[in-house]
This record gives C-alpha cells, structure tokens and sequence, in this order.
C-alpha cells in the first residue's frame, strides 16, 4: 500500500471524488425540500428547483407589472456595471500609486506607510461617509468598492513593483533608459499581468461591497433584490440569485485568468528561474 | 577606445570596509579578469565600475573623465541572472537599446526607415551570437546558454566602452560555458572594447583575461574581521601569443 500523500487519483476517480460532495448536497437539500413539502405545499424556506426555475424564468422573461422592466437582467447588468466601475477604478488608481510607490523611492517614502494605514480601515465602515459624501445615487456606490479595493491592489503591486530584480532597472539604464522609459518599457509591462492577478484576488471584495451597498441604498440590482424579496422569505428567488451570482463571479475569474494568459503569454515562464 | 583608471578607490559601509586602496590602470581594450574568494568584494567592485554604488574613498575615471554617477550606455553589463526582459522576445530583447537611445526621452522608440534599420542591426547581432532562429522566443523559452548570449548581443548593440561582465557563465555547464567562451572572446577581439570579468573560476580568469586581478585582503585584524577590506593581492598579465594551455597561466601563490 503507497502512502497517502503519494496516491494519484486517476481520472475517472478524479471525477467522482468532485462529483460526490455536490451529488451529496443536492440529495440532501432534495431530500429536506420535498419532506417539507409533503408537509405544507406552501412552505417558502426550501423550495423545489421547479420553483426555482419557474420564479427565475418569470424575472427573466416576463415585464414587471410595475415598471415594465425584465428585472432579473436589469439586475445583472446595473449589479455587473457597478462592479465594473468601481474595480476599474480602484484599479487604475491602485496602478497608479502602486507603481510609484516600488518603483521611486521618493514616493514610496511617502505613500508606502500612508497605503499600509488607509489598507487597515474597513471600508464598510466608511460606507455611511461615502453616502453623505456622494449621495445614494450610484457614485457613492462605486466608491465604496473603488475605495474598497485600491488599497489592496496598490500594496501588491507596490510589493510585485520591488520584487522586480535590481538588476533589471541598472540593465535598462545601462541601455538608455531613464526613469520615464524605465517606467514605461520595463516595469509597467511586467506588471500589467500582475495587475491582472490582483484584480482577480480582489474580485472577492469587490463583490461583498457591492451587495453591501446594494442593500442598503439601491432601488435595483442583484443584491437589492435578495434583500427585498429576505422580506417575503422568496427563498424561490433568492438561492438562484446567489446561484447566479456565484456564476458569474466565476465567470469573471475565469476571463480574467484567460486573459492574461492570452495577452502575456510569457508570464509565468520568466527567464532566471 | 578609453582609459579606465582607479585612484586609492575605497568603499565602506558605516564601519565595515569592504575595499580599500585599489590603485588599478586599463589599457583600452584590456581584457581583465577579478577573481577572489566569496566576499572579497568582487560584486562591490563591479558595482562601483557601474555607479550602482559611489565609493566612499578615491576616484575612478573612464577617459580621463570621472565616471558618470549613474549607469549609462557608455557601460554595458551581462549579469549571471535576470539580463535580459522576460517580457520582450529575443529580437526585442536587442532591439531595446538601439530604441531607447535612438527614440526621443518621451516615446524612447522608433519608427518607419529608421525603425526596419534598427532591426535589422539587431538581427544582425543575434545572428553573430547564433540566435537567428530564436530571435521571436521569449527568453523563459531558451535555456541558459541562450539566454547569456542574447545578453550580450543587447548590451554589444550600444557599443559600450566598457562591458562590465558578473559571473556571466557561473550558471552554465562545461559544455555551453565553452561555447560561451570561444563567442565572447570573439566578439571581444572584434570590437575591442575594455572588458571586466568577475568571476570565481579561476581557469575562465585564465582562459579569457589578458590581465588577472586577485582581490583579497592584504591585512587582517582577527578580532574585527570587518576592520580592513580588501585590495588588489595579485596583479597578473596573461600572455596571449603563447597558444593556449596550462603553459601561460602563472601560479598564483
């Protein structure tokens, strides 16, 4: 008998091994749902996926009564826009700082602290001051999760930015380039793909502070619909949603991931390994 | 061709001396190999010739004139490791200095007649360093004999007066660091640039230097091993118009 540490799953058992936990869940939740049933035809907490199915198709398909909107996909893509903004800006500004920061030691003398401390505030908890601030319009919203994200994109690029060999920089002087060119040709390049990386572990974030602020001050969108319809206990509306959600969370990761490969198709096989 | 020429050059950090009092004339041209025992200070020394570092001590001149506080075209240097971008191709790899310094200090690139020149003469170099078929490879894609070739043909492409060289083959086997050898003192008999080699195999120090230093501390203090840095133990010229064996080399001590 090998050890444990040493055993391969082949690829038949491979699959099975990822397949049984979800089968298992499935049976369960089918198992719990149609006893609750039996018992109340009416019961809202654990509704069966023909429910499921039949409330999605209805927000997908059919014009809401009141403002004639298809909501679900008037969610996804006000939720998806949202997000999109605001980690597109949190990212750029990250970029921005993050790269003049490790890369010149005189604004990395003054931003590398002052990003450490902005890191530590919880930015739920400044969502009431973006709110004064900005309104309950969408700025407020897409601030949240620009200030949500930038501090943490920015410290890994400021970290990605230093961990470039100092041989690189001397290299490129030694071959005519000053600080503007240094920048321009050498690291921003190589961390573009970084960038990416970090916009993909951020994504996560981005996401809690969407919902957070959705729900506490939006008129439409994914997460104000989870928490309207908490109100009526729709569990038929609410676990697709977050089904939904999941996707394209997924989705965005996957993209992302290809993306990189795509357009960096040397990163992760450097040279000097 | 230019004169490279140390004065009581010393270097130290806070109380630990790592040089001390190196006296040391180039002739343009030279081929000058610097072996010594780890932390003998051959990395300082080369940083210095570079102006990553600024001796605290002496003056070094390239020319007659001091040598420029930061690193410039006017030296070029092949490290063991991390030469050449990851993220350009081979071609590119060459092609970065010719744009840098023939582009204006916004853009730093080159376009149109003047641009197809530029590559051209980088093809031309790759070609010199047997890397034509490579020349769209990015360097995660060649091995490590490759890669310090294309290091080269990039840093060659500016025509540098001084080509500083760090360990350039310590990473290679027997088999490519020969092939190395036989490319770099081909190149070097061509243009006949100064060169500096830091290396701490002593038969490459043979087999390429024209001129051997040895760096080590002269003086010792038992009790504070930092107290004294080192220095210029061994000045050896090689003789080239002998044919090339064990014949040429002196015994160093």
């Amino acid at each position: 008998m090998r050890r444990l540490l040493n055993l391969q799953p082949r690829r038949p058992l491979r699959l099975a091994l990822f397949l049984a936990p979800v089968a298992a869940m499935l049976v369960t939740y089918l198992a719990f749902s149609d006893a609750r049933l039996a018992e109340n035809p009416q019961d809202r907490l654990l509704p069966a996926f023909s429910t499921m199915g039949d409330t999605l198709l209805r927000m997908a398909t059919e014009p809401d009564r009141r403002s004639g909107d298809l909501l679900f996909w008037l969610d996804t893509g006000v939720s998806l826009q949202r997000l999109a903004l605001g980690v597109g800006l949190g990212a750029l500004t990250a970029l921005v700082l993050g790269v003049a920061s490790g890369l010149i030691p005189l604004a990395g003398a003054s931003l590398s602290p002052l990003l450490a401390i902005i890191a530590m505030v919880p930015p739920l908890a400044i969502l009431p001051i973006l709110l004064i601030a900005f309104g309950v319009g969408e700025l407020a919203k897409v601030m949240l999760i620009a200030i949500g994200v930038a501090p943490f994109i920015a410290r890994e690029l400021e970290g990605r930015v230093r961990e470039l060999p100092r041989e690189q920089l001397i290299k490129a002087q030694t071959l005519g380039a000053g600080t503007w060119l240094t920048l321009w040709y050498v690291v921003l390049p190589q961390i573009l793909p970084r960038l990416f990386d970090a916009i993909r572990l951020s994504l996560g974030a981005a996401w809690l502070f969407l919902i957070a602020a959705e729900a506490i001050a939006s008129t439409e969108g994914l997460g104000y619909r989870i928490f309207l319809m908490r109100r009526y206990l729709a569990m038929d509306l609410i676990l697709p949603y977050v089904a939904w959600m999941t996707g394209l969370a997924w989705f965005l990761d996957y993209a992302l991931r290809a993306l990189n490969r795509r357009l960096f198709p040397w990163y992760g096989a450097e040279a000097g390994r | 061709m230019s004169e490279l020429a140390l004065k009581n050059v010393g270097m130290r950090y806070g109380d630990s001396v790592v040089l001390e009092r190196l006296n040391l004339t180039l002739a343009p041209g030279t081929f000058c190999a610097v072996v010594g025992a780890s932390g003998a200070g051959k990395s300082t020394f080369l940083k210095l010739l570079l102006s990553e570092l600024t001796p605290t001590e002496g003056s070094i001149t390239l020319g007659g004139r001091p040598l420029p506080q930061e690193p410039g075209p006017e030296r070029g240097v092949v490290y063991q490791r991390y030469s050449v971008f990851p993220h350009l191709t081979a071609l590119e790899n060459v092609c970065f200095g010719l744009e840098r310094t023939q582009g204006n200090a916004i853009f730093g690139r080159t376009w149109g007649a003047r641009r197809r020149a530029l590559r051209a003469e980088a093809r031309d170099l790759l070609e010199a360093v047997g890397l034509t078929a490579a020349a769209e490879r990015y360097p995660g894609a060649l091995s490590g004999g490759m890669q310090q070739r294309l290091a080269l043909a990039q840093t060659l492409a500016l025509k540098p007066e001084l080509l500083l060289l760090d360990e350039p083959f310590g990473a290679l086997d027997p088999g490519n660091k020969q092939a190395a050898h036989a490319l770099l003192q081909q190149l070097w008999a061509e243009r006949g640039m100064t060169v500096v080699m830091v290396t701490h195999d002593l038969s490459e120090a043979f087999t390429l230097g024209t001129r051997v230093l040895v760096l080590d501390k002269v003086r010792e203090d038992p009790h504070n091993p930092e107290r004294f840095g080192a220095s210029i133990t061994y000045d050896l010229p090689v003789d080239r118009s002998a044919p090339p064996g064990a014949a040429s080399i002196p015994h160093a001590s």
